[in-house]
């Protein structure tokens, strides 16, 4: 095994280090200006003038460093393999960022008219049309910021048509136990009650429950295909029809469409509504949390509900459409995470139809070759016996201690990997949640799935001793840092 | 590897997808082409944008153009940043969950508040969460929208709210002061109000003096003062907490952060006083140690039953991915400019903003600054003869965005645009500007 060590800086945090009166950045003045304003504070009221602000005093070296300093004490995709489950940490090509990085995006005001950005919209416009092609929707809406804020606009769509069909007594959503926990949260801010949809032992929805559960009370199902076992829900097409005949909608949640690219696609099994994380599947990089974009795609019936703008084509060009009849509204100020959608616009021109079906193909091997590669004594899985994996693979860690797939997940960022998503879903016991994405060659999956076995052999001989051991800090004390008193300084 | 997935082909890796849902045919998009070539295709049409340096921007109204220093950039364009997720394992991601928990204790400082989140998607969810979380703490349906903030965030509450049943009623504003209209404040205001919405700086640019009458009056009832502010004008005006708002919301975007047509952004969150730091939405870094070494600072995120992966349908909101990498921007930005910095920019701001405003009130036809309240950096110019409308897009015809049309905002006979000026813009960046209107008007 390779041998790593996280870098560490005892790094002192900004309000410990500078002097007074250091600045790291000259502002521009304009001399000629600046004499006609003596005092210019004195032109805000003295009622709401302020005194002083408290920043910190640093020279810009000084800034680069400290930050500097902490992005090497931060592991990342281009630093090694990150297979967190769901959250498809792919590679995140470079030519995007220099795209994204010209300044015909960067200093594009979203209120200049729309005739003076044509370029971006014709991109945004193609892009829309790819989605809608990949997915099978009739069309897109780009202004969502994230997958979260896909959902809700998903959901309230529902809400909405359904008021607008007589349906105002619908008020439940149904929500399969194996959904991340933003399909329930999205769904009740939307109003809505959340109805638990249980898997049955192979980790899949039966549409005869789903039948069981429908009522005149049914607004609609949010649905994850591949779900979060990194299954293929086999009865989704009966499971979307069932729910249309008791009146419903169904919302597809494209959290896991890495894994069916050129494959299948959610129009086709019968959704109504359908978001796409461009962070996950269309590689553009996740910022350390964020930002994404979770464009949100519907059929032909709910054009009208999109959340607005949507972008136009008319016979003076491109637009941004704010007019559609009965959309649910706008969910964020201006257009869209718009630097994003134009870096997925790459990713999917650099692949084309043959290489997004590649994509796929790749990830899914890759998922499946690492969970054949590990040990099947020491990491079972607790769902699904007998069928083919998607983009990722859940198992549990086999054992009496407690705690014990952190323990797993601690040790495994000893080796210089990222730990896999740990205790989801919900249903699996002791889970890891492995999805290396097509972006790892055959010997960095070798290497991970190496890894999990020498850790699961030395658990279970007793010889793990403390973990980890090789990263920056040692195991974090997260209970003491729950407390609202912790969560700043003062200066 | 296929042979170890024990399939005999990649066919029948997807065996599992039934017949019925299966595209039996390619994807119709164009096929893949090299980096090069994207790269040209790409740029070229970009290109056909009109943006800085080639043309001049004087827009505002929630995004506003401002110098980001190449040092920004340069964190974050750090791979170690822009390429993690979600800091889920503390020890390996010590510098984001650092990172973040600088920003969040900067931003508690420029405030004035006790608890900000490491970030939400923009100002104008940032403010539909506040309005949600007012009705959630108070139990009341009702929340007033101060009429002189900006219809983008006005908008976004009404999407955010309507499925809690809540009913947002708007109130006026002094129409030749710009400042929000103390009368109807008092009228409007009673015990069912959740919450009032005010924004300072208001849309129009003006600062709203009276704003401690104004949080004073709706806490008197029981309801919570949100203040929605662009964090810059902090450099000369009054932090939110020093005039007792409950919550802050705002746009981060001017702090290092580009324009980027729309996004990404930075959603301000935060909160005066600690006990609602429970009731956010939002993810929270906070400071602790290592368990074997007590002495060893490290950090994590907190209070994370409030969230969606946890509480599930109970969560205080539903967001997951946020803006983290824009809060960097944001710390870093802060911390270049400094406390000296920061007021100087603020100066050379109000400075270059009034210059400009004196300068196009000599302009034949055009009232500048419209509205005789004080203003950071935008103003309303109103046209004697000419439709906003029109002004706005030959202006942009000659290269020169400015003026966005307050439609409506201002009453049917008010024809009338909005103006941003900052440290980016020069005295021949104004001079040009007049011209251009001089020309249109």
């Amino acid at each position: 095994m390779k041998r790593f060590s996280q870098a560490y800086w005892d790094e002192p945090l900004l309000k410990d280090l500078g002097r007074p009166g250091r600045v790291g950045m000259r502002v521009p003045t304009d001399p000629a200006i600046a004499s006609r304003f003596r005092d210019p504070s004195s032109l805000v009221p003295a009622s709401v003038r302020r005194a002083s602000v408290n920043l910190p005093e640093l020279s810009e070296l000084q800034v680069l460093r400290h930050f500097n300093r902490l992005s090497q004490m931060n592991f990342s995709v281009e630093l090694g393999m990150y297979p967190l489950g769901s959250c498809t940490m792919k590679y995140n090509p470079k030519v995007s960022e220099m795209i994204a990085s010209s300044d015909s995006i960067k200093q594009a005001h979203p209120l200049q008219p729309s005739e003076t950005v044509q370029g971006l919209l014709s991109i945004f416009y193609e892009l829309e049309r790819f989605l809608s092609e990949i997915t099978g929707m009739h069309r897109f809406s780009l202004s969502t910021a994230a997958g979260a804020q896909g959902e809700l606009a998903g959901v309230l769509m529902i809400r909405k048509y359904l008021r607008d069909h007589g349906g105002e007594g619908r008020d439940e959503i149904l929500v399969p136990d194996s959904a991340h926990g933003t399909n329930p949260a999205s769904a009740a801010m939307a109003g809505f009650k959340v109805v638990k949809v249980p898997s049955d032992e192979t980790g899949q929805v039966r549409a005869a429950k789903v039948r069981e559960l429908c009522s005149e009370r049914t607004a609609g199902m949010m649905f994850t295909v591949p779900n979060t076992l990194g299954l293929f829900e086999s009865e989704v097409a009966d499971v979307c029809r069932t729910v249309h005949d008791s009146g419903g909608l169904m919302y597809y949640d494209g959290a896991n469409m890495n894994a069916l690219l050129g494959r299948a696609r959610p129009g086709d099994m019968g959704f109504d509504i359908a978001h796409l994380n461009l962070h996950k599947t269309f590689a553009t990089p996740h910022g350390g949390g964020g930002p994404g974009a979770g464009p949100v795609g519907v059929n032909r019936k709910l054009a009208e509900y999109l959340p607005v703008p949507v972008v136009s084509k008319g016979k003076d060009g491109y637009g941004l459409d704010y007019g559609l009849k009965h959309s649910i509204g706008p969910l964020k100020g201006f257009v869209g995470n718009s630097a994003i959608l134009l870096r997925a616009y790459v990713y999917i021109r650099l692949l084309g139809a043959s290489g997004l079906a590649d994509v796929s193909s790749l990830a899914v091997i890759a998922a499946n070759y690492l969970w054949k590669s590990l040990d099947p004594e020491a990491f079972p899985a607790s769902h699904g016996k007998g069928l083919q994996r998607k983009h990722e693979a859940v198992v549990s860690v086999k054992s009496e201690l407690p705690g014990a797939a952190m323990t797993v997940a601690k040790a495994v960022l000893d080796y210089g990997m990222h730990a896999p998503t740990v205790y989801f879903p919900l249903i699996v016991h002791e889970a890891l949640m492995i999805e290396p994405t097509e972006s790892e060659p055959v010997e960095m999956l070798d290497e991970y799935a190496a890894a999990l076995n020498q850790i699961y052999r030395e658990m279970k001989e007793g010889t793990l001793g403390e973990v980890p051991k090789n990263t920056s800090v040692g195991k974090v004390d997260e209970v003491k840092a729950s407390h609202p008193m912790t969560l700043r300084v003062h200066w | 590897m296929l042979q170890k997935t024990g399939a005999s082909s990649l066919d029948e890796l997807f065996s599992d997808v039934p017949e019925e849902v299966r595209l039996k045919r390619k994807l119709r998009l164009p096929e893949g082409v090299s980096e090069y070539e994207v790269r040209r295709d790409v740029l070229a049409r970009l290109g056909q944008n009109r943006t800085p340096p080639g043309s001049l921007c004087f827009l505002g109204g929630g995004v506003w153009p401002h110098y980001v220093p190449a040092a920004v950039e340069s964190i974050t364009s750090r791979q170690e940043f822009y390429t993690s997720y979600t800091p889920y394992q503390a020890e390996v991601s010590q510098g984001m969950l650092q990172a973040l928990f600088e920003y969040q204790s900067l931003m508690c400082d420029l405030l004035g508040m006790e608890a900000c989140n490491s970030s939400l998607y923009d100002w104008a969810s940032a403010a539909g969460e506040a309005v949600r979380m007012a009705a959630r703490i108070t139990g009341r349906k009702r929340a007033l929208i101060a009429g002189n903030a900006g219809p983008q965030r006005h908008e976004v509450i009404r999407t955010y709210t309507e499925p809690m049943g809540i009913k947002l009623d708007t109130v006026g504003f002094d129409r030749s002061k710009g400042t929000l209209d103390a009368e109807d404040l008092r009228r409007k205001v009673s015990d069912d109000v959740a919450c009032l919405y005010v924004e300072n700086p208001n849309l129009f640019g003006v600062i709203e003096d009276g704003v401690a009458d104004i949080v004073g009056a709706v806490q008197k009832a029981g309801g919570l003062a949100l203040v929605g502010i662009d964090p810059i004008s902090l450099s000369l005006v009054k932090e939110p907490g020093g005039y007792g708002a409950d919550v802050v919301v705002g746009e981060g975007q001017p702090l290092g952060i580009a324009m980027n047509y729309g996004g990404p952004h930075l959603g301000i969150f935060a909160v005066r006083d600690i006990k609602l730091a429970r009731s956010m939405p939002g993810r929270l870094i906070g400071i602790t140690t290592a368990v074997s070494d007590p002495g060893r600072k490290a950090f994590a995120m907190v209070l994370q039953a409030r969230e969606q992966h946890i509480r599930r349908e109970g969560a205080t909101s539903n967001v997951c991915t946020n803006q983290s990498l824009m809060a960097v921007a944001a710390a870093s930005y802060l911390s270049l400019l400094g406390k000296d910095g920061f007021r100087r920019l603020g100066e050379t701001i109000i400075s270059n903003s009034h210059y400009a405003a004196k300068r196009l009130s000599k302009v034949k036809g055009a009232n500048s600054p419209h509205f005789s309240g004080a203003f950071f950096k935008e103003f309303v110019v109103s046209y004697d003869r000419a439709r906003a409308e029109a002004v706005f897009r030959r202006l942009a015809k000659k290269g020169v965005m400015a003026g966005h049309p307050l439609s409506g905002l201002l009453g049917p006979k008010v024809e009338a645009g909005l103006y941003c000026v900052t440290e980016v813009h020069t005295r021949g960046d104004i001079e040009r500007l007049a011209e251009a209107l001089e020309e249109v008007l």
